[in-house]
């Protein structure tokens, strides 16, 4: 066991870890933060997206030795200060951007991290960006909706209907 | 201006505030103080003999609470079959045993065969690394085809064959023959309907408990209908009564049918809560999920379609291997023939259609329903045959189809269904102003300038939803009936709660639900909410499946809702010193017709909870009814669907360029949950057509195993916005249910896996591919290379 | 996973003495190797992780104009920063998913050398120089077929030194679950001539493609390639595509990938 200090959404934490104990189970069992999900065991779906540091990774494929002293931050710490659902939170409820939820987490860490890097993404763009991101109930269209309304795009002007 | 309240507007979803906040409680956040784990040993052959279990070592590794095999479970029932189907001899379909741990023998990879329960996740897998299983592989049947030749090697050795059921169905043999006898043209083809993977997001967990102060057990799990699970398990596989078991369903990460049915993991969980004394979590993993959750589709079909000389269909004929897998889930026997059989004349008037299917066990993991369940296949094959038709006789595809289609209603197909209303015309105009087919050939020549081949697609499906009249289903072999129900419970200060027995796992019920109560009773939306997947807190349901939740369970609590405002009305007269009859209930506001007398809904409410002025000796106090809704018979969506593809000859690889759907779901509470179901249906019907293939070899070892090799539908594989419309505009409400709404859950899947595949071949044909008359699902890019290269 | 423990070295010397532990495994990005502990088809006693290792990361110019890329620099840090390849950094930013490319290192990935990996591709085809903490390998030498490299037990990749083509670019015709390269073509142009390295298609891992390389290095044109073929024998055949098709979209790639050369 050895022991391991972050940040994660701004408070710092710590807690005594295995060498093989995942961030995810930090997550989701030591600090019982279940926001984070799971939902694959190849590194495919995304549904376990954190920022670590400010850039998103794998939660499920990285261990939580490896973030000892990182910035972590999780679905948890999304919202405004004030509770309020940010820009993006707003944009996929807006927009229908999700169904069960269960992707979601992982989307809209994703969709932060994109929006950082590329604050008005093409279309393409983003679809591209989400190739890490299962979600098998919206069929994308009204996630990648949201991700373009919340960088402040027009989406009424471009979607067909 | 559309409303912004009640039905037909699109408030919010209020569900969606926990999820986007990772506020959401779904099986795996659950966490029941002193719990233990499970893991499954699962069989890595295909068949084999379970010759000795020896867990002698297993159980002194540390951590192990205790090991279970097939023996611990000899003395309970297996999991059973909800569906009853008799074959064409009249004669039961063959039933064999399911037992929750394998016993004599594993039927196929993942099987599961002993269990460990332990302190951690980690301890269990080790110890179960310290079992010595002596298991003898058998030869394993995979292929349908082979399992039913003579003396094939038996999944179980107790029946006489692989062959479940054969089963007849339609038009008589004799009239059908002289329908085929008197064609000018019959179209034939033979195509596969592939295996798929339903992969919700969120694999299933089980957590069970027990109580020893009052005996009663819970089981919390994934489930998309808690009380199916519970009379399923409760009654025929653990002997646990009603009142002592409770199954919760909290929030569930996406069903589509593979958390319909009822697992051994679930019941394992239950049975071994009580025998190790504490609660037992199950988690399943993506890899375990691919052998363990119920797969679905994987029909062989051969489908011939008879025409006149007036290119009118005379006869529709096909015959099906349906793939059940080792055992029979909960409802396998049903997808092939009631929910497949039954859609067979699609929206055509052909007079003699007839089907016959053959159900077989193979040595692979149980196929039940998922996403349309036994029509997506009916309308694949059925759409095919017809643009197939189309291009042998040089006909237009869309007249074709127009020049065929039902337009009286109501009407009795010759697979006993009676569409009760329609407009198939309706929806293919929409169909075709939104593909726009005068711009095509532009647009096809555009492709062709940049080296692909362009091809349209179109297709037209029916669906029967709204599952189901009990009446009809259990004639058809139905063990359950298909009935929901509904509690309103109107609280003293006017706010309500409303049990309902369908289950919400991405539907967005939460929201949808009370526009409808809201809308009648004319009172604000946050004032209701809805309580469900709990068997405690509501009185009976049967989920949420076949599109089935407004049409069925949402009539139920407009019927609910019906009894409590004929229950206020007699308050609100009493109160107003008038007759009920002449109680008006408008805006949350009970007037007396004619007059300006009027009380507040929460006026009433509280005089139904203190009932100081109150007609005691006429009614009882308390403003709470249920009512439990049968349905009539089912409803039947219907959609024109249509999608341009591009084709690179050079690499096989197909990409949808466009796509359109016009749906007719007759009323729409929720326009924007209803365009987001069709959405994902079309996404999971695009997966099925280009990417999707759960497949075999011929030993029965899974070789799409996880998202390595299954590959599912990504955001870039979807068509841009400004290419993609999803249309409802159409609407032929629903003549038999209060809300006269039909259901939009299953549409897209059913309808566009048709529409992308007519895409290809007429893409292949407009290239010169003309000896290219059909590619079998998933349409992958080696396929189609293979296809137009002769290889 | 079964039970390890992880070290976290800072620096290289650090890190080679604690391979030295008895079945002791190096960790770079670990996305690829963490799913194979999850399945418990490793059992490693220490992991050592060269995520903390800064002198292996990075990218810069070395003085007789290579471009050196430190083995643990992460792909998306090689999309950024590797411009001056083209065809190098277009690989390293279609690896994966951003997620994936956050994690996944340029060493971890070499010293995996999974047959349908990108990189491969293009160390052998700009004819790349290995380094690791003990001595320089060519590509050329490195690569030993599927999953196998000439690295020694305990040895780290802490560098890769690549010479910077005129033209280049990777064309990868991604097989539709993984993602991962079907086949996966790059193409280098140098002064002397031209390199073609084909990833995802052979049995025996990534190869050069000499017979198209010498006809490039005649004319560097697409339809130079016009007319080649590479033997279907040989080539990976599975659910995803027979040993033909990948042999046919060696062609196809490779001309593409000439095409789109910058």
């Amino acid at each position: 066991m050895t022991n391991v200090t972050m940040t994660v959404n701004g408070k710092s934490v710590s807690g005594e870890v295995k060498g093989n104990t995942l961030l995810t189970d930090f997550l989701r069992e030591d600090l019982r933060m279940t926001g984070t999900h799971v939902g694959c065991d190849t590194s495919q779906c995304g549904a376990c997206v954190v920022h670590v540091n400010g850039e998103a990774v794998k939660s499920c494929t990285m261990f939580a030795a490896e973030a000892d002293g990182a910035d972590v931050t999780t679905i948890e710490g999304m919202a405004n200060a004030d509770g309020s659902l940010n820009v993006i939170q707003q944009a996929f409820q807006e927009y229908h951007g999700l169904q069960c939820g269960f992707c979601t987490p992982g989307m809209v860490m994703s969709a932060a991290a994109l929006l950082k890097e590329n604050p008005k993404p093409s279309e393409a763009e983003v679809r591209d960006y989400l190739e890490g991101n299962i979600c098998r109930c919206t069929g994308y269209h009204n996630i990648v909706k949201a991700i373009m309304a919340a960088s402040g795009q027009d989406v009424a002007a471009v979607a067909a209907e | 201006m559309p409303k912004d309240h009640g039905i037909g507007a699109s408030p919010k979803r209020r569900e969606d505030v926990r999820f986007l906040t990772g506020a959401g409680n779904y099986t795996d956040d659950i966490n029941i103080h002193g719990q233990a784990y499970v893991h499954f040993l699962r069989s890595d052959v295909a068949h084999g003999t379970i010759k000795s279990i020896d867990t002698s070592e297993a159980e002194k590794m540390p951590g192990v609470v205790k090991i279970f095999t097939g023996a611990d479970f000899e003395g309970v029932g297996g999991i059973p079959c909800g569906w009853q189907v008799t074959d064409k001899d009249g004669a039961p379909m063959k039933e064999p045993a399911h037992p929750v741990l394998a016993q004599g023998k594993v039927r196929h990879v993942g099987d599961p065969y002993a269990a460990v329960v332990a302190d951690s996740l980690e301890q269990a897998r080790t110890a179960a690394e310290a079992i010595v299983a002596d298991i003898e592989e058998l030869p394993a049947v995979v292929d349908m085809g082979k399992a039913l030749e003579p003396g094939a090697t038996k999944v179980h050795d107790d029946l006489d064959d692989n062959l479940c059921y054969d089963w007849l169905f339609g038009t008589d043999t004799e009239t059908t023959q002289a329908a085929f006898e008197s064609a000018a043209h019959v179209t034939t083809l033979e195509l596969v309907n592939n295996r798929l993977v339903a992969n919700p997001m969120e694999p299933r967990v089980a957590v069970g408990e027990f109580s020893r102060a009052n005996g009663e057990h819970t089981l919390h799990t994934t489930s998309q209908n808690p009380h199916v699970i519970r009379l399923l398990m409760g009654a025929f596989v653990l002997g646990i009564p009603e009142h002592k078991l409770r199954v919760v369903a909290p929030d569930v990460g996406g069903g589509f049918g593979t958390k319909i049915f009822h697992y051994a993991e679930e019941a394992f969980c239950t049975f071994a809560a009580k025998a190790c004394n504490r609660p037992v979590k199950w988690t399943s993993t993506r890899s375990e999920a691919f052998m363990s959750d119920a797969h679905g589709r994987d029909h062989v079909t051969k489908i011939e379609l008879a025409l006149d000389k007036d290119n009118n269909f005379i006869g529709v004929r096909t015959d099906t291997k349906a793939n059940m897998g080792a055992y029979l889930s909960t409802f396998a026997s049903s997808v092939p023939t009631w929910l497949h059989g039954t859609l067979m004349a699609g929206n055509y008037k052909t007079p003699a259609v007839q089907v016959n299917v053959k159900a077989v066990f193979t040595n692979t993991v149980p196929v039940d329903a998922y996403r349309g369940a036994g029509r997506p296949e009916a309308t694949f094959q059925l759409e095919r045959v017809i643009d197939k038709a189309a291009r042998e006789l040089n006909v237009d595809p869309i007249r074709l189809r127009r020049q065929n289609f039902v337009t009286e209603f109501p009407y009795e197909t010759p697979v006993a269904v009676a569409y009760d209303t329609g407009d198939y015309h309706a929806t293919m105009d929409k169909m075709e102003e939104l593909i726009d087919i005068p711009g095509f050939a532009a647009r096809r020549a555009a492709s062709e300038k940049n080296g692909k081949l362009r091809g349209l697609g179109i297709n037209c499906f029916i669906e029967a939803c709204g599952i189901a009249p009990s009446n009809l289903v259990g004639q058809l072999g139905a063990r359950a009936g298909l009935y929901d129900a509904a509690t309103v419970r109107v609280n003293a200060t006017g706010s309500i709660s409303v049990m309902v027995g369908a289950h919400s796992h991405g539907q967005g019920h939460e929201t949808v639900f009370p526009q409808v109560v809201a809308e009648m009773l004319g009172i604000d939306e946050s004032m209701i909410d809805i309580v469900h997947g709990d068997t405690s807190k509501i009185p009976f349901g049967m989920g949420t499946y076949g599109s089935r939740s407004l049409a069925v369970c949402g009539s139920a609590m407009v019927r609910a809702t019906e009894k409590i405002i004929n229950k206020a009305k007699k308050i609100a007269g009493h109160m107003l010193e008038a007759s009920d009859s002449d109680i008006e209930l408008k805006d949350g506001q009970f007037s007396v017709a004619g007059t300006d007398k009027s009380v507040a809904w929460g006026d009433v409410t509280l005089a139904a909870y203190v009932p100081h002025n109150y007609p005691l000796e006429d009614i009882e106090p308390g403003l709470e009814e249920t009512a439990f809704y049968d349905p009539a018979n089912f409803t039947y969506p219907a959609g024109a669907y249509a999608c341009e593809v591009e084709v690179d000859p050079d690499t096989g690889k197909v990409t949808i360029e466009k796509f359109v759907s016009a749906d007719d779901f007759g009323n729409v509470v929720n326009p924007m949950i209803v365009e987001g179901q069709v959405h994902g249906g079309i996404a999971q019907g695009i997966g099925q057509a280009l990417l999707e293939n759960c497949a075999y070899d011929e030993n029965g070892q899974l070789l799409s195993a996880s998202y390595m090799d299954y590959a599912m539908p990504r955001a870039d594989d979807i068509p841009h916005m400004e290419s993609y419309v999803v249309d409802h505009s159409c609407q032929t409400p629903c003549t038999h249910n209060p809300l006269g709404v039909k259901g939009c859950g299953e549409a897209g899947a059913i309808g566009s896996p048709p529409t992308v595949v007519n895409a290809v071949i007429d893409a292949l044909h407009s290239g010169g591919h003309a000896h290219v008359s059909h590619i079998d699902m998933p349409v992958t890019p080696s396929r189609v290379w293979a296809a137009i290269n002769d290889q | 996973m079964y039970s390890f423990d992880m070290e976290r070295p800072t620096s290289v010397a650090d890190a080679v003495k604690a391979l030295a532990r008895d079945e002791a495994q190096p960790l770079g990005g670990g996305q690829t190797l963490i799913p194979t502990l999850k399945q418990r088809l490793a059992a490693p006693s220490v992991l050592v992780s060269l995520s903390g290792i800064a002198e292996m990361k990075g990218v810069c110019k070395t003085d007789d104009g290579r471009l050196s890329i430190g083995g643990g620099t992460t792909h998306a840090m090689v999309a950024r920063n590797a411009g001056d390849i083209p065809g190098l950094a277009s690989l390293a930013a279609n690896i994966g998913d951003p997620a994936v490319r956050n994690r996944g290192t340029i060493g971890g990935s070499l010293a995996n050398n999974d047959p349908s990996a990108c990189y491969p591709a293009a160390a052998l085809a700009t004819g790349a120089t290995v380094i690791t903490n003990s001595r320089e390998i060519a590509a050329d030498d490195y690569f030993e077929g599927m999953f196998a490299t000439a690295l020694e037990e305990g040895e780290i990749i802490t560098e890769i030194r690549i010479p910077v083509p005129e033209k280049s670019a990777y064309m990868k015709f991604e097989q539709p679950a993984s993602r991962f390269a079907l086949v996966g073509v790059f193409v280098a142009k140098f002064s002397d001539g031209v390199r073609v390295a084909v990833t995802g298609a052979s049995e025996e891992g990534v190869f050069r493609w000499t017979e198209a390389e010498e006809a490039l290095s005649a004319n560097f044109a697409p339809e130079a390639v016009d007319g080649l073929s590479v033997s279907g024998d040989g080539m990976i055949s599975d659910l995803h595509g027979s040993g033909a098709y990948r042999a046919h979209l060696v062609g196809v790639m490779t001309k593409r990938a000439v095409a789109a050369a910058s």
